[in-house]
This record gives structure tokens, sequence and C-alpha cells, in this order.
């Protein structure tokens, strides 16, 4: 599990960024985006992906969360 | 020279990296690459924010230099204690050359070098001690000044002192903050991770602490954050955007003060020079304040432009109107600039190798005069920058992550630029091989070279270098050509 953070950035994307390593890049997917559910898989565009647990409704970003470490990232 | 078509630069990295050992090889062919302005994911051309090779010469500095000699340093009311051996502040005293203005040694500090002076003793026997003394000393020499950093070396971290301790006690001593950074030197493998530690120990130990901190506001503050006024360069940025009828509360770091960085999470914008340094701490704030921040642009007029209204655009009509007025008023002044120097500079080919902003940030500005940027490379950047920088350079130049002395030599040697921009370790050697060549850290004993006053005397700093008569100079008379030395006798 690492702290990760997400905002969106000056394109409106979703950005995701991992302090602990600076790792910083655009989500392409997630897998939950809907009124009532949030979260869940992400994809990076260099290939990673992370697991947050849902959240029972889209957050107000950025937000810092508690993720999970999928495949692929370095 | 002509351009290096891009199978020429790639035949030219081949034969760079071809004196290296197989393993040497194979880990700097990752850190060379070839621009393509395609490539929308640098990852996929050139790795960075990679251990430096065994064996090379980087010119790469450490952790503390990043958190010491960067973040904390220029600012200017608090006192920061090199903790441990003399040498790594002495060494590194005033060779950023942040400007401030206050008494040194009365109420500013920035250009003084306090350490802990750390002996055979203190490493047997831990310097906390002397540590808490040293605090206790600095009260009673210098009572003006507003709170304490202690900046860790080496060995702090390897005798394991507790320097969090002594900070806590101290600080309830001399009810002033006293703040322990631990950013020695061998964390992480370039001073990045010293802005890191240095931007994480500002939020714990400064922003989390003032929030209660009363401060009126207006709708229109904003921050210059990541701007060391290398030379004066916050100052020529800060009065643009207060001509635009802009607030400026804080300065971060160069001429600041540490009571400005506990007003910064009252701004309504943070605006953001250095990302390389000082990205952490702003997306803190906008996390934790709702701040937005962007990253801007000061160097040469097309850019500055470009940024003004970015900025503007995140306030009101009546600032908008301002910030046209203010690009209006200057342009007469920059248009005198490039009249007078595109002519002497126009296709003149430039290198550059600098630290984690401006490898990109000043392509604008040379372009403005005609320039042209050839090949350029960062000290410690990450993915992130290079992503940006593809972007900015041309295809089939030259891109240099954490590069050699000897890389960056032969790189010369075969592109032949007209000027190289880079630091004073680089400035020699070059000047040596008969290339024009100015120190792009320091801005050379110059500067600013920030905003519409910055450019002129970039340009001016540019041409001076560029044109200078001595470049001719450089054959001794005897080994002249003999028809050359014959005419001059007739
Ligand atoms: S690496 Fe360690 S010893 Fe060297 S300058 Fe940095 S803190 Fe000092």
């Amino acid at each position: 599990m690492a702290n990760i953070m997400i905002r969106r950035d000056a394109k409106g994307a979703l950005s995701f960024y991992l302090p602990k390593r600076d790792l910083e890049d655009t989500i392409v997917s997630i897998e939950f985006d809907q009124p009532d559910k949030w979260g869940g898989a992400i994809r990076l565009n260099n290939g990673g992906a992370y697991y947050i647990e849902p959240l029972t409704s889209p957050p107000s970003l950025p937000i810092s969360l508690r993720a999970k470490r999928l495949d692929g990232a370095e | 020279m002509s351009h290096l078509t891009r199978e020429e630069s790639e035949a030219l990295i081949a034969e760079v990296l071809d004196v290296y050992p197989d393993k040497a090889k194979k880990d700097r062919a990752k850190h060379l690459a070839v621009n393509d302005q395609s490539v929308e994911q640098s990852k996929k051309c050139i790795t960075s924010n990679r251990k430096s090779l065994p064996g090379v010469m980087t010119i790469r500095g450490c952790a503390y230099a990043g958190s010491r000699g960067v973040v904390w340093g220029p600012i200017k009311d608090m006192i920061h204690i090199s903790h441990g051996p003399v040498g790594c502040g002495q060494y590194s005293r005033a060779g950023r050359r942040n400007y401030y203005v206050g008494a040194t040694g009365v109420n500013t500090f920035a250009e003084m070098n306090f350490t802990s002076d750390f002996q055979e003793k203190d490493i047997v026997f831990g310097g906390d001690k002397k540590l808490a003394k040293l605090i206790e000393e600095i009260e009673g020499l210098f009572p003006l000044h507003k709170g304490i950093s202690v900046q860790s070396e080496c060995p702090i971290g390897l005798i394991g002192d507790d320097i969090e301790a002594v900070s806590k006690k101290s600080a309830a001593a001399i009810e002033k903050p006293v703040i322990p950074v631990r950013c020695e030197g061998f964390r992480g493998v370039s001073q990045s991770l010293g802005h890191h530690i240095a931007n994480d120990a500002i939020r714990d130990w400064v922003l989390d602490k003032a929030e209660a901190k009363a401060f009126e506001t207006t709708p229109y503050d904003v921050t210059i954050i990541g701007d060391y006024n290398i030379g004066g360069d916050a100052w020529s940025s800060r009065i643009l955007l207060e001509e635009m009828g802009l607030r400026v509360i804080a300065q971060w770091s160069g001429d600041g003060t540490l009571a400005e960085m506990e007003n910064t999470p009252k701004a309504k914008l943070n605006l953001l020079h250095c990302y390389r340094s000082m990205n952490y701490i702003s997306r803190h704030m906008e996390e934790k304040y709702g701040i937005p921040w962007m990253e801007y642009n000061f160097f040469g007029p097309t850019k500055i432009e470009e940024s003004l209204r970015k900025i503007a655009a995140f306030f009101d009509e009546s600032i908008q109107q301002k910030c046209e007025q203010v690009i209006a008023r200057y342009k007469a002044e920059y248009e005198a600039v490039i009249a007078k120097y595109k002519p002497r500079l126009q296709g003149k080919r430039v290198m550059l190798y600098v630290g984690g902003l401006r490898p990109r940030h000043v392509i604008g500005a040379y372009e403005d005069l005609g320039m042209e940027v050839v090949g350029t490379g960062y000290e410690f950047a990450h993915n992130d920058d290079y992503d940006r920088t593809i972007k900015e350079m041309g295809n089939a130049t030259l891109l240099y992550d954490d590069v050699t002395g000897y890389e960056f030599e032969e790189f010369v040697k075969k592109v032949k630029p007209d000027l190289i921009g880079s630091g004073i370790k680089e400035k020699y050697i070059f000047q040596k091989m008969g290339i024009p060549f100015r120190q792009m850290h320091s801005w050379d004993y110059s500067g600013p070279y920030h905003g519409y006053d910055g450019f002129a005397i970039f340009a001016r700093d540019m041409d001076m270098t560029l044109n200078n008569p001595c470049w001719n100079k450089l054959v001794p008379p005897w080994k002249k050509p003999a028809e050359s030395s014959a005419a001059a006798a007739a």
C-alpha cells in the first residue's frame, strides 16, 4: 500500500502522483466513475496499474488516498 | 556546422557510448536520446532520476544541497544551520546569488554560513549537545532572527543523532521555530530528493503550525513559488504581477521570509516557476487549502506574454484588462531589444545543461532572439520534465540526462555549438576549447533574466559572450597560417 494523490491537470485529465517515488503520470482509465461509486483499478499512461478502495461518491480533487499496486508501474 | 540529421545524432550517441564497458554503456544509453516531438511519453526514449553510474563524472549535487542551498537557504530572516562538518556549508555558501534586502548579520542571514563544525569527538559521542549549545549561542548573538532550520549533512543520519528532540526542546527555550530537516546528502540520487524533503519540512513545521494566524486577504493575492531571486529574478517577475493589479503576498524562497511562507495558504493562486523544486508544496496546498497552482515561464517575451495571459485568466476582467496593458506597455521595450540583438545572434546554436527547469524554460528566450537550442539536458529532472521538454525542442536535437563530463565534451566537439549554457564546473573546460559559455545557474554574476527587464539583460549578456572579440584571438600569432601573417606584415 502506498500513499498517492489524484488531481486534475491543466487539461482536465486525472493525474496520478506517488510522492514516495516522485512518480507522476496521467490516468488513462478508472474502473468506477459513477455518481455512487468512484475508484477501483486505475491504469496509468506508463502502463502501471493501481487499486484504490472505491468511494461512495466522486471526491473533490485533489485527494490523497491509499493505493495498492497491481502491476507494471516502475 | 550545419544541423545534425536524426541518423547523425544517433551515430554520435553510439560513438560516444562506444568507449564505455558494456554494462556502463547499457546504462548510459538509456539516458541519451535524439528528440522526437511525436513521442508523448519521455519514458520511451529517455530514463531519468536514476542513480549516477560509479566512475563517471556527474555534475549533480546532493540532497543537502537541494534543501539547504536551494529551498531553505534563501529564506532570509531565518538561520539555517549546516549541521555536520564545516565543508558542506562553507563550499556552497552564497554560491547561488539569491539576492535579498536587509542588513546581513542583523535581521537577515542568507549569505552567512552557520555550522556545527563536527569534529571526530562529535561523530563518536554524538552532536546533539553541540547543536543545543549552538542554537543558544545564535539566540544570544543574533536575537532578531525569526527561526532556525537544522539542515542535516551526511554524518547526522549515519550516527543517528536525534535532531528532532533537540529542535523541540530548543524551540521551547528560545520561543521561536526550530525546524529539523532530514536532508542528509546520501538520500536519493541527486539534489531533487532534497527539494522534496525540504518541502515536506515546510509543510509539517511551518504551514501546519501557522494555520491559526490572522492575515488580511484580498481577492488578488498570489504568491511566487520556486523563484530563488537569482540576481534579482523574483523582483523583475514581481513587478509584472503587481502592475497587473495582483498582490504578491509571498516569495518562495528568494528574498522570502518565514512570515511570507506562513501567509501562503491564504493566497488565491500559487504561481509556480521552478516546478521541480516546489511542486510538492503546491500540491499540498491545493489539496489542503484548495489553492490552485499553475506553472509559468517568465523567460523571453513570447513565454512571458503567454504566462501573463494564463495567470490573468484566473481572475476577473479588470485584471485581464490590465494584463493586456502591461503587455502593450512593454512591447516597445522588448521589440527594441530584439531589433538590436537579433541580427547579431540570429541562427546561432546553443547547447544547454542545467538543473531541473531551465533546460526547457529558457528555450523560448533564445528563440525570441533567433537562436536555436540544439541540445539540452537536466541534472536531476524526472520523467514528467522530459515529457514537456520533448515538445519544446526541435526534432533530431540531443537530449542528455545526468550527462557525464566526458559525454558532454564529446557532444560539444561534434555538434560545435556557438554557445553553451551550463554551470561553473563546465565553464572553463569549454572556454578553453574556444566555445563561448554562459553560466546558466548563477547567470554568470549577472541577471536578473526573468521578466521583460530580465530579457534585456539576457539578450545583452548572450551577445556580449558570443560576439566577444576574444574568440578570434585563440590562435597565437606564430601558429596562424602563413599568408595571414604575411598580410599583416605588409
Ligand atoms: S553528500 Fe553529504 S558530505 Fe557531501 S556535501 Fe552533501 S551533505 Fe555534505
